[in-house]
């Protein structure tokens, strides 16, 4: 019993370093424009890097049919975008300033954060 | 929902496709034969796969992928010019997205019936005595069958759980997908532990639960397509308020009238409305008179009568004569669309109150699941025997039961209906910040002119002091004021207009901002305006005190003219009340709102129009700039103040208010500025906002409160905490239910509102 409560609490610690402590890759974005492509539930990059002050293309591609990830939203911009099936979305993001500007869809079950340095 | 259908590689092949078209209009094609030169030119572009030309409308469709300046020099090179045309395409989207759902919504089903179709029987056989416990080589064979079945029911109705799960595990996220991944990802890896290793579990936990993995997909995936059929009707009011922009208009063209999709009307185009049509985009009447009812965009009743010169928006309707005017707003520009693009945009914003739920499903997913390791570990240090069945049940129901989905949806959903709701009476709301204070304003400031007014004032009386003609006092303050766009001044120039007086040159003209005006006509200094203004000027105006008094009793504005500082007459303005001005204050005061009326008029007047419209408090001769200082008096004394106005002047008290509602025509500045537009004059749009304001807080409490109550008494519960005291531990079938129709709950709640009626008195 010992090793399945050890191994338990292990798990946990496991699922707070794995969720939250983690810290992921971020994809830095490169001639001022990034695909972001939404599909199986995630967008890919999640985690994206902006230069600050500096205007910036988010190109959203769906190929995820479920109606949550229709809508993308970056409540720090006031931006709520439709995103349409397997077409290129651009949201222009404003010149930003230093910050985390974090993105989900309508029930925040897809989730991103876009870095700005 | 992070959910997707990974199955439709035609939705992936499809992103291989050309993106769309690009439509052309082209000016210059006289002849039948420039078709063919044109599609010509157009299709030697790189990246050109068909040029199809409309030779009536002049336009041409592109297909491919060519940028549009290279399209454009290919036409110059072949003779002609050509222009991008700019399409709306609000409906074409619409109707794809209806498509798209559909789709989805018989995938889903199609899934939910595999689910079902196994889960069900398996279900009943346990309730009906079934053994579903693996002691013998023959039940282990039988299991074994059904775990293969399971897990076709996984892969063919729950593949896109588990492929979600992964993705969003690789990501470093946890989402719905996880939740049920795990759960009935568990429960199938035990019970086959049970088949395939008996020995090493305990007689009493050899229990299979395929019908909780087949069942729990097959509620799940019902719960979806029912949550996308009702999420579809939450949209309405946008499809209404699209639906108002019609599809065709007749333009004029190379001398001849034709009809073209809307998308192709360009800036300037002359178009031609006749009697019973709608107007397709917005424009500036050119020739014709007719009388265009905007009650579909405004909810006014009354047809407005229009005349050349006279705006006319998208969507209306052209009820008695013909009309020929020009375009001054197509495609994205129109009222109309700015109004769709608004709404949209204030549908998906928060308001305050959805903070909590937003903060708590960003940390919820993972705080779940370790309350389901924690239940386990619990359940087998000190649970009964079968302690490692009840572990793997209760971990599996806290999983399955815990998602947050429903609490994501419970706020946005009741925004969507609401603002869609309060779009439809003509009341646009900017935000849901907007629209969950204007469910708390105690006190609703009023301005007077162009608010509680028609905002039209006209000239009653003309008293001259010294002898001079009524028409020549007429013709000079008129003159003076041409340079004004002050509503009283208008109001003198139209009078004189209207009798025909011809109106001079006026120099040096002056505006004091809550005084009146100065203005010099030959080498004659002249002066008109208020107490104020005469009394700084040291003109003497005591023997009309009392005439002026008299006038403003009657809720009547009067106004001195002076020339060369010598009172010359006192010209009375009446603006009439709005219709239903007194009814609609009547109704924010019986709702509790203290009203009051602010007004740069003079006291007497303020005092006769408050008391026609039943105000007892009010504020004449304020200043512009100290309408925003009321406004935070009023605050000071604790009150959640809306401020109505109608103009610019009114900017900074809108800005300070609380919520800040502006009377306008529906375009520009009024819809950019304030909180909430009220698209047709009346006051009734105020009660209406504060109403459906009221009811979208009601209905987002009632789904928090849903979906709340489906996760904090959801989880205790299928951890097993009622289990010591009541032998109660919840099912993970149950929970899967649950679970599935917690979303669907909160999203037929919300469509709830779309029931909602505000009550006019």
């Amino acid at each position: 019993m010992l090793w399945i409560n050890i191994s338990g609490i292990l798990l946990i610690a496991l699922i707070v370093w794995w969720f939250w402590l983690y810290k992921p890759q971020e994809v830095e974005v490169t001639n001022n424009k990034m695909v972001i492509r939404i599909e199986n539930g995630v967008y890919t990059p999640a985690h994206i890097k902006v230069k600050a002050n500096q205007s910036t293309l988010l190109a959203f591609i769906r190929t995820d049919n479920s109606p949550c990830a229709a809508t993308v939203l970056i409540p720090g911009l006031e931006i709520s975008e439709e995103i349409p099936l397997n077409k290129e979305t651009v949201i222009t993001l404003p010149p930003l300033t230093t910050g985390e500007y974090p993105f989900h869809c309508s029930m925040q079950m897809y989730r991103g954060v876009i870095k700005s340095e | 929902m992070g959910y997707s259908d990974t199955d439709s590689t035609q939705e992936k092949t499809s992103l291989k496709q050309p993106s769309g078209s690009i439509d052309l209009i082209i000016d210059g094609a006289g002849c039948a034969s420039c078709v063919g030169k044109i599609e010509g030119a157009l299709t030697s572009v790189k990246g050109v796969q068909q040029a199809e030309m409309n030779f009536a409308a002049r336009t041409v469709s592109v297909s491919g992928q060519a940028e549009p300046s290279a399209l454009i020099q290919a036409v110059k090179q072949a003779g002609y010019s050509a222009k991008v045309v700019q399409s709306s395409s609000e409906e074409a989207l619409l109707d794809e997205k209806e498509q798209v759902d559909l789709a989805y919504y018989k995938t889903l089903m199609r899934k939910m019936w595999i689910g079902i179709a196994l889960g069900l029987p398996l279900m009943i056989y346990s309730i009906v005595g079934g053994e579903m416990t693996v002691t013998t080589p023959t039940e282990r064979l039988a299991w074994l069958f059904v775990g293969a079945l399971t897990f076709s029911v996984m892969y063919f109705a729950g593949k896109h759980f588990f492929v979600g799960a992964w993705q969003s595990f690789k990501n470093h996220s946890a989402n719905m997908d996880t939740l049920i991944a795990l759960g009935t990802g568990t429960a199938w890896v035990y019970s086959m532990a049970v088949i395939a290793v008996p020995e090493l579990i305990p007689d009493m936990a050899r229990h299979v639960y395929f019908e909780a993995t087949a069942m729990i997909i097959g509620l799940i995936n019902l719960g979806l397509a029912l949550e996308v059929k009702a999420r579809g009707r939450t949209s309405e009011a946008i499809k209404r308020l699209i639906g108002l922009q019609p599809k065709t208009a007749r333009v004029l063209r190379d001398g001849i009238e034709v009809d073209i999709p809307i998308e192709q009307v360009l800036l300037h185009d002359i178009v031609r409305v006749r009697p019973g049509e709608k107007i397709p985009v917005d424009g500036v009447i050119q020739e014709g008179q007719t009388a265009i009812d905007e009650s579909m965009l405004t909810g006014e009743p009354m047809p407005v009568v229009k005349n050349a010169g006279d705006e006319v928006v998208t969507g209306t309707l052209n009820k008695t004569g013909s009309i020929v005017f020009k375009a001054t707003r197509v495609g994205k520009d129109t009222a109309l669309a700015q109004i769709i693009k608004m709404v949209k945009v204030a549908q998906n914003s928060k308001p305050p109150i959805g903070r909590l739920a937003d903060i708590i499903s960003a940390y919820f997913v993972p705080v779940v699941m370790i309350i389901a390791v924690l239940s386990a570990l619990a359940w087998l240090n000190f649970g009964p025997e079968p302690a490692l069945a009840f572990a793997i049940v209760s971990a599996t129901t806290v999983l399955i039961i815990a998602c947050p989905c429903a609490l994501g949806l419970a706020t946005p959903m009741s925004v969507m209906v609401g603002v869609g709701k309060a779009a439809e009476a003509g009341v646009l709301i900017r935000n849901g910040a907007a629209l969950q204070t204007a469910s708390k304003i105690t006190a609703m400031i009023l301005d007077k002119t162009g608010t509680i007014t028609e905002g039209a004032p006209k000239v009653t009386d003309i008293i001259v002091t010294n002898g001079s003609h009524e028409d020549s006092i007429l013709q000079l303050a008129a003159s003076m004021e041409s340079s004004s766009e002050h509503p009283l001044a208008m109001a003198i120039v139209e009078s004189a207009t209207a009798k025909g007086l011809t109106l001079n040159r006026a120099e040096n003209f002056n505006a004091i901002a809550g005084h009146g005006a100065t203005a010099t006509i030959q080498n004659q200094r002249l002066l008109l305006g208020n107490e104020k203004l005469m009394r700084d000027r040291k003109v003497d105006i005591s023997g009309y005190i009392e005439t002026a008094q008299q006038l403003a009793s009657e809720a009547k504005t009067p106004i001195y003219f002076a020339v060369d500082e010598q009172l010359a007459a006192v010209i009375a303005v009446s603006d009439p009340i709005k219709q239903d001005s007194i009814t609609a204050i009547n109704r924010l005061q019986s709702n509790g709102i203290r009203v009051v009326m602010l007004t740069g008029d003079n006291r007497l007047t303020a005092k006769a129009v408050a008391e026609k419209v039943g105000i007892t408090e009010f504020f004449a001769e304020v200043l512009p700039e100290e309408k925003a200082q009321k406004v935070a008096e009023l605050q000071q004394q604790g009150e959640v103040v809306g401020m109505t106005g109608d103009g610019i002047n009114d900017a900074p008290a809108l800005a300070l208010a609380n919520v800040g509602f502006a009377i306008g025509t529906g375009t520009d500045v009024a819809i950019e500025s304030a909180d909430i537009t009220l698209m047709r004059g009346s006051l009734h749009g105020l009660a209406d906002a504060i109403a459906v304001s009221k009811a979208t807080l009601r209905n987002i409490k009632q789904n928090l409160f849903g979906a709340f109550i489906y996760n904090v008494a959801g989880v205790p519960f299928a951890a097993g905490v009622l289990y010591p005291f009541f032998g109660l531990l919840l099912s993970p079938v149950i929970a899967g239910a649950a679970m599935a129709f917690s979303s669907l709950t909160v999203v037929m709640n919300a469509n709830r509102l779309r029931l909602f009626k505000a009550k006019e008195h």
